[in-house]
């Protein structure tokens, strides 16, 4: 079968869903490749070079529309090319089915299969056809390019002949895969990073990252888990403390970039007017979710504006197609790899299994049905949060706990003690006093042993053992006192006895010797 | 030799023997510090000898035949193989006590009857100290020879099945027989009633029971604990060897035995006790044996391995700026420890900052892994311990796990229902790359599943130690 990409219709968009590349790796799936001449010329990919891949080039989308039975794209299809699709062709790509209710209706009646590619579910297995996640790593990358571009400063700090540079101030709203890829892009660039999310897990991710968590203290927190790994809308008396910490940031930053969204709504109003007016002549905001409304107040999609006070912020919503040959190639083998999986048999024919979690997630319309949404997946996306049981105690809790613990450890020693006395003494109304002499040397040295002990270096356990085992060997005494005797069966076991224990000297000593030479200092 | 005298030197060797062991404090003193044990048994042995021994021709021969077979022993031995070694020598300490524990029981028959019919100053040796003893003092003697036998008899056996499971004679698993606890104190209690026959006089026969007794418990015990408890097992019958000199020590009403065997026990209790910390377990739990052989309801893994290739490797230490090392029992199986080594010489002077971390349970002995790296010569100063190293992970580049598995499986930490909950571990996932090096995909010695080798982070680099490391070593330079 044949599956084609035409242009992308949408004015502005570089970007397409097939590289010469990605069409060498479909036809080993048993597909024809087609491409609308033309199409790849934005992104730097020629007709030539599909040609060479084996491609076959149309002259135009209508042609291609009718000759494809899969036609793979990236912004979702207009109303006059879904007039060009037949009944049964397969669509792949983005179509957010929430907000294009009449898309949908279109498509069904059409007849066409569509799949889109931000519905795939966020599970492990299907990471390699998630479309959102390698274009939000090109958009947070691009999002640092875009600020450095507009801020007339250096990332890192320097002390030159010529003065002291302080180093820029960064801080990413939202950890997803956006923000993190912004944090790693400011911070190689050597700028002091900052970043906040209202998922308390990321931390740990952000920290990674390089950059510094801003720790907002409130006590209900959320667990994305529930969510698939999204952010969920949070409570109103959370979000004054948020905003409350972010007017405290505000001075202090030189490049804002804001990244949060909550799937299906608006994106939320985070970095308001008064904020931005807070910020120094220079400083630039980034705002990645423009296209949904702006995390900023003052956000102007598609554009670049600077307010009265000299901030700019920057509302484009194009960052992935503004590197088009690497969002390019990165979302052409995400749909390489849903054709992997739509194709289980390699013979070039897809089919739409419907029981496949990550096709059934996908898939919108069907057979002249709407299918969207889909019902959860069997797969839970990330396993549940465990939750946390430290709690961090104070200063006085510790006191107080210490002090108990003393308490206890002073008790039971005065209990042991008191026991061991007793014992002696019970030993001692019917021992001898050769005996007691006897024992209070045992005693003592029981006592001279854990002392001595304690202050081994840990590395030097095993010629501790050693260097014991072989004194232990000092029950050879016995053997000698005893081997002079008339009884030969005595002097025989003492004997051996001899022979053993030197064994265990000087293996043990020598062994120990060997050991010890080893250790060196660098 | 007047016996203030023989007094005298073991006086001088009992202070040296505690100055062998305070001597270990640190590595360089340590050097020094087994001269003075060499000194302290020399002296003791000499004055033994002058203070009359019968047999000193005899004592001589055995002596060199002794010491030949043990410096043989200690030659040969590879770095790898020390905790066999020791496990072997305790053997043959608690062989002794045994032995002389029965001596003294017929010395004292002999003691006894040569009072009875007056030859008593014809007695020479041990058997002319007994004669001069009270009835009390023969009676609390009978209690420390029940004692000498009954636990020189459990290091014997024991240490022999020990020496098995670590030299891969015995299967490591934990043998656990139907009503093992029953039948242990089946054997306690008959022990103990033969002992008490044998304290109202009914001869020496009750004591060889109580030896075969006492054998077959150490090797029931032993067999009952699994291979990761070794280290346990070893320090404790470290222990158990010293307790039975000091036994021996009573018996003999010498001092510097019950010196000698009090410290070498209490220092083996200690390191027991130190483990048992490191491993998070209950010290009469590992005892009791069993560990090791239930799995538990661990949580189930998602997720998958992925596997690295050589140049994968190379590409990322070469990309990194601080590796940690993390060795186990893996690098002494796979004799890796010097490529290691070779690979650390590498990378520092590649101006990478290169440690070690080791866990305190790492390999089959307690300071195991230091030995190993030491005979490939690396520097000590770099090999830190799990509480000096744990906080760097997360500001570290690569962590390399060589063929250690339980000491840093982060279920310890996340999984309140695993087998190893609770016990400390080297938080390895914390640093930016995780490196493994295994043979396999299986479990560890244990059984327990790690999801370390699930974690995004971490890299599988499959194969022998010490291969793996030698083809990278090729692609470093």
């Amino acid at each position: 079968m044949k599956i084609g990409t035409p242009r992308e219709r949408v004015e502005g968009e570089k970007r397409l869903a097939m590289t010469p590349q990605s069409a060498i790796a479909l036809k080993k799936l048993g597909y024809d490749c087609l491409i609308e001449s033309g199409a790849g010329s934005a992104a730097r990919f020629s007709d030539q070079a599909y040609r060479d891949a084996g491609v076959t080039v149309v002259a135009d989308a209508a042609d291609l529309w009718a000759q494809a039975d899969v036609v793979a794209k990236i912004r979702p299809p207009g109303q006059t090319e879904v007039e060009m699709g037949h009944a049964g062709q397969v669509v792949i790509s983005l179509l957010y089915p929430g907000q294009n209710t009449e898309l949908l209706e279109a498509l069904k009646t059409r007849g066409l299969t569509a799949l889109a590619m931000d519905m795939v579910p966020r599970i492990s297995r299907a990471q390699k056809m998630d479309v959102l996640s390698s274009m939000a790593n090109i958009a947070g990358y691009r999002a640092v390019i875009e600020a450095s571009n507009n801020f007339g400063r250096f990332f890192t700090g320097q002390i030159t002949a010529a003065g002291k540079l302080p180093p820029a101030k960064v801080l990413v709203v939202g950890a997803g895969v956006a923000g993190l890829a912004a944090i790693g892009a400011a911070v190689s660039l050597g700028a002091i990073t900052y970043a906040f999310d209202v998922r308390p897990e990321v931390a740990e991710q952000i920290e990674s990252m390089g950059a510094e968590f801003v720790f907002l203290e409130f006590e209900q927190t959320q667990d994305s888990a529930a969510t698939g790994g999204y952010a969920a809308p949070s409570s109103p008396e959370f979000q004054a403390k948020q905003l409350a910490k972010f007017r405290e940031l505000a001075p202090n930053m030189d490049i804002v970039i804001t990244t949060a969204l909550i799937p299906g709504r608006p994106a939320p109003t985070l970095w308001t007017k008064d904020m931005v007016e807070a910020m120094k002549p220079g400083s630039v905001i980034v705002d990645l979710a423009a296209e949904r409304g702006g995390n900023c107040e003052l956000t102007v999609p598609d554009q670049a504006i600077e307010t009265a006070n000299g901030v700019k912020i920057i509302g484009y919503t194009d960052f992935p197609s503004r590197m088009a040959t690497q969002a390019s190639t990165l979302y052409s083998t995400n749909i390489r790899h849903m054709m992997d999986d739509l194709t289980p048999a390699k013979n070039g024919v897809p089919v739409v299994n419907m029981e496949d979690d990550v096709i059934r997630g996908a898939t919108v319309t069907k057979d002249g049905v709407i299918t969207f949404p889909p019902p959860p997946p069997k797969v839970q996306a990330i396993a549940k949060a465990m939750p946390k049981k430290a709690v961090v105690e104070t200063a006085e809790e510790r006191a107080a706990r210490e002090l108990a613990e003393f308490r206890t450890a002073g008790r039971r020693q005065t209990w042991m003690l008191a026991a061991g006395a007793i014992v002696t003494l019970l030993i001692g109304s019917v021992a001898p006093p050769t005996f007691m002499q006897h024992l209070m040397v045992f005693a003592l040295s029981v006592f001279i042993g854990f002392q001595v002990i304690w202050n081994v270096a840990h590395s030097l356990h095993t010629p501790l053992m050693a260097v014991t085992n072989a004194i232990s060997s000092i029950i050879i005494l016995g053997a000698l006192l005893q081997v002079g005797s008339s009884s030969l069966i005595v002097g025989v076991l003492a004997a051996f006895s001899i022979l053993m224990a030197s064994v265990n000297i000087f293996g043990g000593f020598l062994v120990t010797r060997r050991m010890l030479a080893m250790f060196q200092k660098s | 030799m007047h016996s203030a005298l023989i007094t005298a030197a073991y006086i001088t060797a009992a202070v040296l023997f505690i100055l062998a062991l305070g001597g270990l404090s640190n590595q360089e003193k340590a050097k020094r510090a087994i001269w003075y044990g060499i000194v302290g048994m020399t002296i003791a042995v000499t004055a033994t000898v002058l203070g009359g021994v019968g047999a000193v021709w005899l004592v001589l021969i055995m002596v060199a035949l002794g010491g030949v077979g043990g410096a043989i022993a200690a030659q040969r031995v590879q770095m790898t193989q020390m905790p066999e070694l020791v496990a072997g020598f305790h053997s043959l300490v608690g062989l002794a006590a045994v032995f002389i524990g029965l001596n003294a029981d017929i010395e004292a028959g002999a003691a006894t009857r040569a009072l009875s019919d007056g030859s008593a100053d014809k007695l020479s040796g041990f058997a002319a100290t007994l004669a001069h003893k009270t009835p009390v003092e023969l009676s609390i003697m009978r209690v420390e020879l029940f004692l000498g036998i009954l636990i020189g008899a459990v290091t014997f056996t024991g240490s022999i099945v020990a020496y098995g499971k670590l030299a891969g004679k015995i299967q490591s698993k934990a043998l656990i027989l139907p009503g093992r606890h029953a039948i242990n104190i089946a054997a306690g209690i008959a022990c103990l009633l033969l002992g008490i026959l044998y304290f109202y006089g009914f001869g020496i026969w009750t004591m060889i029971l109580v030896a075969f007794i006492a054998g077959a418990v150490g090797w029931h015990l032993i067999m009952a604990i699994g291979g990761a408890d070794m280290p346990v097992v070893i320090s404790m019958l470290n222990s158990y060897s010293g307790w039975a000199a000091a036994a021996i020590g009573f018996t003999l009403s010498n001092d510097l035995l019950i010196v000698t065997g009090a410290l070498v026990g209490s220092s083996g209790a200690i390191l027991s006790y130190i483990m048992c910390r490191a491993m998070n377990r209950n010290f009469l739990s590992v005892i009791l044996g069993g560990f090791g052989a239930s799995g538990g309801s661990a949580q189930a893994i998602e997720g998958e391995q992925v596997a690295i290739d050589t140049d994968g490797v190379a590409a990322m230490l070469e990309d990194a700026e601080s590796v940690i090392i993390v060795p186990g029992y893996g690098m002494a199986v796979a004799q890796a420890q010097q490529p290691v080594s070779e690979l650390v010489k590498r990378l520092r002077a590649k101006r990478k900052e290169v440690r070690f971390g080791i866990h305190p349970v790492a390999g089959r002995l307690p300071g195991h892994m230091n030995v190993l790296l030491a005979e490939a010569k690396v520097p000590y100063d770099i090999v830190l311990e799990m509480d000096e190293i744990n906080d760097d992970f997360p500001s570290t580049d690569v962590a390399i796990v060589i063929g250690s598995n339980d000491i840093v499986n982060p279920a310890a930490q996340e999984d309140p229902t695993s087998p190893i909950a609770g016990m400390p571990v080297l938080e390895v996932w914390k640093a930016k790359n995780v490196l493994v090096l295994k043979r396999g995909q299986g479990t560890g010695y244990s059984g327990i599943e790690n999801p370390l080798f699930y974690k995004d982070n971490a890299r599988m680099f499959y194969g022998d130690a010490k291969k793996s490391l030698d083809e990278l070593l090729t692609r470093l330079h």
